[in-house]
């Protein structure tokens, strides 16, 4: 084997893509020669650096969003069809428990918070969406946000009061970046989805739910809070009672 | 028309399965080959979108050399038309081969030295600057982890090209993380 033929095959080689014989041939020449065998040593040293470091790009939360209008999955769908009966269903019960004498019906808006709300908890159910930075320490999910989104959502660890902190994601609400703190209670995962509030304040802490999951909603300091959850109404209001407790003299 | 509905929701189905645990890997090409995330993002978008209107003439195997292969078609038209807009196409391919000859002969010759630790975004810039002909391979092979043949089928270009031109992008990388070292 030459030099010139050398200088190509060590590459094949450090990539493993030479047959046995082929891998002799080179380390063979390699073994008398000296200037092949420094490059062989020098390009195996490039291929670990270049392992060492994380080289990839992780797609945006907007272009997963953008494909996933363009191809929807069956699990949207017909979670569309769930909540427009649930619409109705909600409209229906309000007006009976009205007397007929106040109809609240929520603006499109807020219908359609809760709706994808409810949408976004349901996709990080799903296998590895639960979260984008794993970790049960404040101080590590909190500065995963920065440069990610525009706000800085309070991370709070409440594993002392029963709500044991998973981790963070980004997701979106209503075409707008929203930061997901999750918790779990024993097997039940409450998602926190944090974001910007100044325009669109929840006059009063309220629990809802929707389409099976209870939902508490809040607003402090500019930033609009909703728990999601398939725990109890007692258990995440409970949830949402310790977290404002706790962020704000953290906050504020 | 329930029927045909039922039908496309499958078809949606089992290309979101088979495609979009390669979403990473598409945009991470996207992002070195055409150097913004916003190009990046928009060609990783329109390449899902052909693979799913073409889903059918999928002929099964592997399915992440076949979605780079659209990537990259993408991103040559979106090359084609950055050309047509600064009146040069500055990052043609044939350009780039002349370019790089002459400074792979100017390329030191590889030392022992053992490479010191850079931080991610300092090797990731690294790559983008190399000429887009030996960025691509180096991508496909070190971070998108395709076999040659895969590259050579992704790029249309014969396995031996890929290997020379993994050879000469290792040696361009390799001097330029030296230099970059000495500062």
């Amino acid at each position: 084997m030459t030099c010139d033929e050398a200088e190509v095959m060590l590459h094949a080689l450090i990539d493993d893509e030479l047959d046995a014989g082929h891998v002799r041939d080179v380390e063979a020449h390699a073994a008398t020669c000296q200037r092949c065998a420094a490059q062989l040593a020098a390009y195996r040293d490039l291929q670990q650096a270049m392992q060492r470091n994380n080289l990839r790009y992780r797609a945006p939360a907007s272009l997963r969003r953008s494909i996933d209008r363009v191809v929807p999955s069956a699990a949207t769908t017909s979670r569309r069809t769930l909540l427009k009966g649930f619409a109705i269903g909600s409209l229906a019960s309000a007006v009976a428990a009205s007397g007929l004498t106040l109809l609240v019906v929520r603006d499109d808006l807020d219908k359609r918070i809760l709706g994808e709300a409810v949408s976004a908890h349901l996709r990080s159910l799903q296998a590895d969406h639960l979260t984008d930075v794993l970790s049960s320490d404040q101080h590590t999910v909190k500065p995963w946000f920065n440069g990610r989104i525009d706000l800085a959502p309070p991370v709070i660890d409440l594993t002392a009061q029963g709500f044991t902190l998973i981790g963070g994601r980004l997701d979106f609400i209503d075409g707008k970046p929203v930061a997901a703190i999750v918790y779990r209670r024993r097997v039940h995962v409450i998602n926190l989805f944090v974001a910007q509030g100044v325009d669109t304040p929840v006059a009063s802490p309220r629990l809802e739910s929707v389409q099976g999951f209870n939902v508490r909603r809040w607003t402090d300091q500019g930033l609009n809070f909703l728990a999601i959850s398939d725990l109890n109404r007692d258990e995440l209001e409970e949830f949402a009672t310790k977290f404002e407790r706790v962020a704000r003299p953290a906050t504020g | 028309m329930a029927y045909e509905a039922g039908v496309d929701r499958d078809k949606a189905e089992r290309f979101r399965l088979a495609a979009l645990p390669y979403l990473d890997d598409v945009y991470t090409l996207a992002r070195y080959l055409l150097r913004n995330n916003a190009d990046a993002e928009d060609a990783a978008q329109e390449c899902y979108l052909r693979a799913f209107r073409h889903f059918e003439t999928f002929r099964g195997g592997p399915i992440k050399p076949w979605l780079l292969a659209i990537l990259r078609n993408v991103c040559r038209a979106e090359y084609a038309r950055r050309g047509t807009l600064a009146g040069t196409l500055s990052d043609n391919l044939d350009e780039t081969e002349c370019a790089t000859a002459k400074l792979w002969s100017e390329a030191p010759s590889p030392e022992t030295e053992t490479l010191q630790r850079l931080d991610g975004e300092t090797v990731q810039r690294l790559i983008a600057q190399l000429p887009q002909a030996f960025r691509e391979v180096i991508v496909l092979r070190e971070i998108n982890e395709l076999s040659y043949r895969e590259i050579a089928d992704v790029t249309g270009v014969p396995v031996g090209t890929v290997m020379s031109r993994l050879a000469r992008g290792r040696a361009l990388l390799r001097a330029a993380w030296l230099a970059k070292e000495k500062g």
